[in-house]
């Protein structure tokens, strides 16, 4: 016993060991962890993001370098403070509480002192900078814009948040990525892959020299340059016919879908989401809650679409025989559901397809819907149909274009009403106002102007979409370049599109015509409400306008929302044909109407429902 | 002879992964060049010479200790070296072994009776003696070392009763600190109450003293937490709690292995890190980073885990257990009670410091600085395990010209 006692214990002594250390070197041993090892540090080198191209190829976006000041606290010798704060141009207080949190950070490791300066500023630092000790420049790269518009479309990039990271393990903290817009959609061509070099560390976080020599580093691969389908000079003119209203453009071209423009309004200058004021700026963006400049009203406002939706009506009820080209309906400067009566502001008389939509007639819309549905045994059957045809025109959906945000608008089911109003209790007169594009019908501007766009092509369209070329090859994605059918037939579509024509001769828009150029359009003026205290409160209709020229080989297409603009000729009918003419012309003849388009706002109609005061609406004066 | 070429081997694989200069790296290459000379002379010198003189040994060890009080050096906020110029001497080291040889020699006198409470208590004082300088410079994982060599007096008849006090007394302090007082009461009782089920009948015990033991077992572990809350200071305390896994919550936990736990958590990833095949040789990357702080002394076996993997650990713990075994197999064979005891004091010294050295650096014993024997660097260290290892080797040499 004596004599086995230790040799026992020796023996004990040696198992446990055995069983702790295959515990953890067998058992908790995961073999990919040079990530994890305290003394490796994975150095990115970061390629430099793609260039973005507008469709004629002129520069929207490129590169532009930024320095930022840094400081080694333990390696920063006396100094003449005074030059060196001049230099910087900072003050000596903030020099002192910077250099202090850098020593709380790390004295051993670099952290920012003054964070991108300009390039001015470092031309007058650089050759100065070797008799300041612990002190050093380093480059980055930031985004230069070489476009004050389309903030919307473009995106911008801002550094990703922990969630990004544990979602996606290339990013790793304190890098950027595209947040919104292009720069999101086309992160990952744009963005290029990263480079990594390994260095080895001391438990200070010092480099010791490359690990293994650098056998498992990685060269950066350069981000792609990308051409997309906005027009710089569209986009930019838009943006600026948009300054102090509210609502969205979007002008695509029929043809092929591209997206020539996506204005909203209002809107701001890319560039001041770039450098020093970044987050200054963007908090005064975001905050501003009247104007929501960072609210994209050209594909997040989902609102009532008005008269353009009589253009369809009208293509449903020819498609489906309710009725023809030479069906007429009476006019009694308004329309009866019911007892009550609805107003119309066309003259009245008696109407037919080509009166009834070129003077947006809402009674003859009215008519058509009511006999679309009279033609069906139930309402569920009819509006089911119904549904189906608006839904093959993109609205009521998401449509499928390149940008990472947007809504689908609604066009309401059979299931929507039964829901509302109860299985089979709801009839075509509870729902009597989606024949003129209100009730509750909504559609954003890009869907407006896809819708347009399938009227221009007779019957088709392509899903709209931002992205043209990638590096030098333009893109074949068969979602961007396989046409789309409605379910009208291509015949149906000529009358429509002849009053469509007629808007702009004689109709509600006649107003607006342009030499030498012809344009099928329909107005919109859309009744809209707020809740003010609680209160439903109407505003100022909202001016819409839908057009595409020329009328037989449509180049453009587009959607002008205005909220309470009034009239659609008023504020949107003019924005509309502006912008055509400029793209179709190159410049604008009608000097007159484009001053005063640019000089009028909104503002004060924007400013009513927060005024706490009364309030008229739709004042006949401008 | 197998151990010496082990010995050697396990010299060689480890020594110049330890090191990232030359300055240390040459001078532990000096002290090889020392042990070596060292074991010359002492398998030169006649055998009875160390029995002879143990006491002499003995008393020159306790005076250096005291001189240290005087002329010592402080390195890590501990006294416990004379500066030499090139090295520095650490007597406690030699203290180790003379400790041993003065144990084995008083044990061995023909007066000394191991049953008899004075005798006891003299072979106590041989151990304490010198352990309680060492814990006064302060340097309490020597003078820990020290109490092992008990084992030599238990081999040698001391009731085994004491050890049984002994472990029951660390058991209840563990579990106190794990479970708390009622659980432990509870549990105790269950298995108690258990045990007189299940028992034969024919196998009586007398319920009084066995409910006294119990009742002492509960004020003990009543007192565990007033001496862990008054007596130990707070680093042991972290100790502790670090060591038994009190901590629960992980953030705490987390904090904990940035700051006081900083060392066996960076050792243990580091040896987590090797895996079983190791990163291979220079190529331990938190070795090289300096991750593992005293790495090239007490920590040095992470440097093993990392860079040797599992094979390396593994071969190291089966070696020393392999060299311990045949130890214990020599001191059994000796025919000279005095070899066989000093053979113990061997065992005892080499086990005590490979025991809470690896045991610390894996993290299943609480921090206690010990170097591990012929890997950690350090000069006296070396060169006196080597003295004490060969001294019993030449006594064993010797066997064969001793009266049976």
């Amino acid at each position: 016993m004596r004599k086995i006692l230790l040799s026992s214990i020796i023996l004990l002594a040696g198992l446990t060991f055995l069983a702790r250390l295959s515990y953890l070197q067998i058992f908790s041993f995961s073999p990919n962890q040079i990530l994890e090892d305290p003394a490796i540090k994975a150095v990115y080198d970061y390629p430099e993001r793609g260039y973005i191209y507008d469709r004629n190829g002129e520069l929207l976006v490129a590169n532009q370098p930024a320095y930022d000041v840094m400081v080694i606290p333990g390696e920063v010798k006396p100094l003449d403070t005074l030059e060196f704060c001049g230099l910087l141009g900072i003050d000596k207080e903030h020099f002192v509480e910077q250099l202090k949190k850098a020593r709380i950070y790390s004295p051993r490791l670099p952290s920012v002192l003054v964070p991108q300066l300009s390039k001015e500023d470092y031309g007058r630092l650089q050759e100065k900078m070797r008799r300041f000790e612990g002190f050093y420049i380093q480059k980055r790269s930031l985004r230069y814009y070489d476009t004050k518009s389309g903030a919307n479309v473009l995106g911008y990039i801002s550094e990703v948040n922990p969630w990004d990271v544990a979602k996606n393990p290339s990013y790793s903290a304190g890098e950027l990525k595209g947040t919104t817009g292009i720069e999101k959609q086309y992160e990952e061509i744009l963005r290029g892959q990263k480079g990594v070099k390994y260095i080895q560390k001391d438990r200070f976080n010092r480099d010791i020299g490359p690990y293994k020599d650098g056998a498992l580093d990685t060269l950066p691969v350069q981000g792609q340059e990308i051409t997309v389908t906005i027009d710089k000079y569209l986009q930019e003119y838009g943006e600026k016919l948009m300054v102090g209203k509210h609502g969205g453009i979007v002008a695509l071209e029929p043809s092929s879908g591209e997206i020539l423009a996506l204005v909203s309004g209002p809107s701001y200058d890319p560039s001041i989401l770039v450098g020093r004021e970044r987050s200054r700026n963007y908090s005064k963006l975001h905050y501003d809650s009247i104007r929501k400049p960072t609210f994209d009203r050209s594909l997040l406002a989902s609102q009532s679409p008005g008269s353009p939706f009589k253009t369809l009506n009208a293509l449903v009820g020819l498609q489906e025989g309710a009725i023809n080209t030479e069906t007429t309906i009476q006019c009694f400067n308004g329309f009866y559901v019911g007892r009550r009566k609805r107003g119309c502001h066309c003259g009245g008389g008696l109407r037919d397809l080509h009166s009834g939509l070129y003077r947006s007639c809402n009674a003859f819309s009215a008519g058509v819907f009511r006999r679309f549905y009279d033609q069906f045994d139930s309402t569920g059957e009819a509006q089911e149909a119904w549904e189906k045809h608006m839904k093959s025109f993109g609205l009521g959906t998401f449509l499928g274009y390149d940008l990472p945000i947007g809504r689908p608008g609604r066009i309401p089911s059979r299931e929507y009403y039964d829901r509302v109003y109860g299985a089979n209790r709801w009839g075509p007169t509870y729902i009597i106002s989606n024949s003129i594009g209100q009730g509750e019908v909504e559609t954003t501007p890009i869907q407006l102007a896809n819708m347009t766009a399938a009227i221009a092509n007779r019957g088709h369209y392509f899903t709209p979409h931002v992205i043209k070329k990638i590096g030098d090859e333009d893109i074949s994605i068969p979602k961007y370049t396989e046409a789309k059918h409605t379910t009208i037939d291509k015949r149906h579509f000529e009358p429509v599109v002849q009053a469509m024509a007629e808007v702009y001769n004689m109709g509600t828009a006649r107003w607006l015509q342009v030499k030498d150029l012809d344009i099928a359009g329909k107005t919109g003026t859309v009744e809209n409400f707020t809740r003010i205290n609680g209160v439903r409160t109407q505003l100022t209709d909202n001016s819409v306008f839908v057009a595409f020229a020329p009328v037989n080989n449509p180049k453009i297409a587009i959607a002008v929302y205005v909220e309470n603009g009034y009239f659609g000729s008023r504020y949107a009918g003019h924005i509309a044909t502006l912008m055509i003419e400029k793209y179709l012309k190159g410049d604008i003849s009608r000097k007159d109407l484009e001053k005063r388009m640019l000089e009028k706002t909104l503002e004060h109609e924007y400013a009513k429902p927060y005024s706490g005061q009364p309030f008229k609406i739709n004042e006949r004066a401008w | 002879m197998g151990w010496v070429n082990i010995y050697s081997t396990a010299f060689d694989e480890s020594n110049p992964s330890i090191f990232n200069f030359a300055a240390l790296y040459g001078k532990q290459l000096f002290f090889v060049g020392a042990s070596i000379l060292t074991i010359v002379i002492i398998l030169g010198l006649e055998a009875n010479f160390y029995e002879r003189f143990a006491t002499l040994f003995y008393l020159i060890s306790l005076v250096l200790l005291i001189g240290l009080y005087a002329f010592g050096k402080t390195i890590n906020g501990a006294t416990a070296w004379y500066d030499l110029g090139f090295f520095n001497l650490q007597p406690a080291e030699l203290a180790k072994m003379t400790t041993a040889l003065a144990l084995a020699k008083y044990l061995n006198d023909i007066q000394t009776d191991i049953k008899r409470f004075k005798d006891q208590l003299y072979a106590l004082g041989i151990i304490l003696v010198p352990s309680i300088l060492i814990l006064f410079q302060p340097d309490p994982g020597s003078a820990l070392t020290f109490f092992f060599l008990i084992f030599v007096i238990f081999r040698e008849g001391l009731p085994l009763y004491y050890l049984s006090i002994g472990v029951t007394v660390i058991v209840i302090f563990i579990t106190t600190l794990m479970f708390g007082t009622v659980w432990l009461a509870i549990g105790l009782g269950l298995a108690l109450g258990l045990f007189m089920l299940l028992k034969k009948p024919s196998f009586r015990i007398s319920i009084l003293p066995i409910s006294l033991r119990y009742i002492a077992i509960i004020a003990f572990s009543l007192s565990v937490d007033f001496v862990y809350d008054t007596v130990l200071q707070q680093h042991h305390r972290d100790r502790f709690s670090l060591w038994l896994r009190l901590e629960k919550d992980p953030k705490k936990m987390a904090e904990i292995q940035r700051t006081i736990g900083y060392n066996t958590h960076q050792s243990e990833k580091a040896i987590e890190s090797g895996g079983f095949f190791g990163k291979g040789f220079m190529q331990g990357t938190r070795t090289k980073g300096n991750f593992v702080p005293e790495q090239h002394t007490d920590y040095i076996f992470s440097t093993v885990g990392e860079e040797w993997g599992f094979l390396g650990t593994a071969s190291v713990v089966i070696i020393f257990t392999l060299l311990l075994l045949r130890l214990a197999f020599l001191a059994e064979r000796q025919k000279n009670p005095f070899s066989r005891m000093y053979g113990y004091g061997v065992i005892c010294i080499l086990f005590i410091h490979y025991f809470i050295n690896i045991g610390m650096v894996i993290g299943i014993l609480p921090t206690i600085g010990i170097p591990l024997p012929f890997f950690s660097y350090g000069g006296s260290g070396l060169v006196f395990f080597s003295a004490l290892l060969f001294i019993f080797l030449k006594l064993d040499a010797n066997r064969m010209n001793e009266l049976g």
